[in-house]
């Protein structure tokens, strides 16, 4: 039997009195990719923070099987910050050891082991801001790997990328989720999401949760974006006009 | 004027000022200086906190005068000095038609205003209005050592915070992710601040503490391309405009923390003005960095 990882059941969460995100049921096994669709304010960062454990559910019962790692937007790094990929990746490790501590040489094999796992054993010593937008998404998911989560959360990770990186990190997704890691990946890209296991859409609610080919209809994109978003191409494929953040 | 002779005035020009133990105390206080804000002001610098650093340093201004009228130590006067602000700032906060950044400003304001009155009343004794423009010729070897034991505190604090201040600098929502808080390693940085304040005060009045703590990382910044390099440039370009400083104010004649502050100031101006030559002349500014796809 697979391992579930993640099992939420009636989830709810928000900022103020109001609910941001409410009924969210649905159970992620260890290896699935798991898209997550949805407008601006949908409830993409809301889901994430409550899985994070940074914002607690107020309605329904949630379940993490391991620690929970997020790959957040390049963007929202310092890219004029003078750090080295490596010193990002050991980042990763603070948390697991004392406040009076640096890191050892443990953490610093686990750093490079971590970067060797991305493809970029190489650029251990180049500073992350002159680093490519595909190479920048790559350190980051290694400071996620060092924390040796099972679950990883990855916000619009092929936001600027052009076809080759996003080539490389489909290929590194396959590779996380084939060790028996969990990813819940925010996009827009509905073409994309068809190609993984399973869609999540929000929109300040769970509209739907299943595989692809079953979830992605227009009626289900229609309750995630609403009609004036979508298109049909000469194909016939459906597609979300706007440009959105995860939110 | 031969070459020898030259030669041999600039040589005494630079060394005979250090002969008297005045100068000495001071070269040992702008050592110290040099020490803490250049490696303080890259966090200073780099997190974005330039105006805080300049804004402390006014918040604890009346209490810095209350405890030298009181004859309490400096360092109590200023902690309850940052208290009154930190409260007047929560109630000013409350005025529904000020945001936050305007009520910070108003309370700074008010709090330095405050301290000026009553250091340059013409009742206080003389010499509490040395909090204002700072006296480094006018240091003791008890006020040394004091600020070399606050110095010795932050170092040893910055050394420890470092991965912290490192992680949430870079990407404070994938520290607080990573199982950080940003907001105590704040609180950290913001005590510190307040401690290397202190340390500068009493030697560069409350008016200059700033180009300490700002200037000379602003300067790294410019030029260094790693955090650690950048830092050892800080802690150099502080200590080289504060011998530079002193050395002005003994042969001009000029206040001393004013010509401290002034040669730190004009190093960084140099730097940027040569920086934006270069940047101009290759096409790349240095700064934050645009996002290449790829």
């Amino acid at each position: 039997m697979t391992d579930v990882l993640l099992d939420l059941d009636g989830v709810g969460a928000g900022y103020d009195e109001t609910l941001a995100l409410r009924d969210v049921s649905f159970r992620a096994a260890a290896g699935d990719r798991i898209a997550v669709l949805g407008p601006n304010g949908g409830g993409k960062t809301t889901l994430f923070r409550v899985v994070l454990g940074e914002l607690t559910a107020r309605t329904g019962t949630l379940r993490v099987e391991g620690d929970v790692a997020i790959v957040p937007q390049t963007e929202r790094s310092r890219l004029d910050f003078p750090v080295s990929a490596q010193d990002v990746v050991l980042m990763g490790t603070i948390a697991g050891r004392p406040w009076w501590r640096g890191p050892r040489r443990a953490d610093r094999d686990a750093a490079r082991e971590a970067l060797a796992a991305v493809g970029l054993a190489d650029r251990a010593d180049a500073t992350f801001g002159e680093l490519s937008g595909g190479q920048r998404q790559r350190v980051l998911v290694a400071r996620a790997l060092v924390r040796r989560a099972r679950v990883l959360l990855l916000d619009e990770p092929y936001r600027g990328l052009d076809t080759t990186s996003a080539g490389r990190l489909d290929e590194l997704i396959a590779e996380l989720a084939g060790e028996g890691r969990t990813l819940l990946i925010a996009t827009h890209d509905v073409g994309q999401a068809r190609a993984w296991d399973q869609v999540l859409c929000l929109n300040g609610r769970q509209v739907a949760f299943g595989p692809p080919a079953t979830t992605l209809t227009a009626e289900t994109l229609a309750g995630t974006y609403g009609g004036e978003l979508l298109r049909v191409g000469h194909d016939g494929e459906l597609a979300v006009v706007a440009e959105h953040h995860c939110g | 004027m031969t070459d020898a002779v030259l030669v041999a005035s600039v040589l005494d020009g630079l060394i005979d000022p250090w002969r008297s133990g005045i100068m000495q105390r001071a070269l040992l206080e702008v050592v110290l200086l040099g020490a803490t804000g250049g490696l303080l002001g890259c966090w200073i610098v780099w997190g974005g906190l330039s105006y805080s650093a300049e804004a402390l340093p006014h918040a604890m201004f009346p209490g810095l005068v209350g405890a030298a009228l009181l004859g309490l130590p400096l360092v109590l006067g200023g902690a309850v000095g940052l208290l009154v602000a930190a409260l007047l700032i929560a109630a000013v906060a409350r005025v529904p038609s000020l945001d936050r950044d305007t009520s910070i400003s108003v309370v700074f304001t008010s709090m330095f205003g405050l301290g000026t009155l009553m250091a340059l009343s013409p009742d206080t004794p003389t010499g509490v209005s040395e909090l204002l423009f700072g006296d480094v010729l006018g240091l003791t070897n008890g006020d040394v050592a004091v600020a070399a034991a606050l110095t010795a505190v932050v170092l040893l604090a910055l050394r420890l915070l470092h991965p912290r201040l490192l992680a949430t600098t870079f990407d404070r929502d994938g520290a607080r992710s990573a199982g950080l808080r940003p907001g105590v390693t704040d609180v950290a940085l913001i005590v510190l601040i307040a401690v290397a304040t202190l340390v500068c005060v009493q030697a560069l009045g409350n008016l200059f503490v700033a180009a300490t703590l700002v200037a000379p990382a602003a300067t790294a910044r410019l030029l260094g391309r790693r955090l650690g390099p950048s830092m050892a440039l800080a802690v150099g370009i502080a200590l080289l405009s504060g011998v530079g400083g002193l050395l002005l104010s003994y042969h001009a004649g000029t206040a001393t923390g004013a010509s401290i502050a002034g040669v730190t100031v004009a190093v960084y101006l140099v730097v940027a003005a040569a920086a934006g030559v270069r940047g101009t002349l290759t096409g790349r500014a240095r700064g934050p960095r645009r996002t290449r796809t790829g």
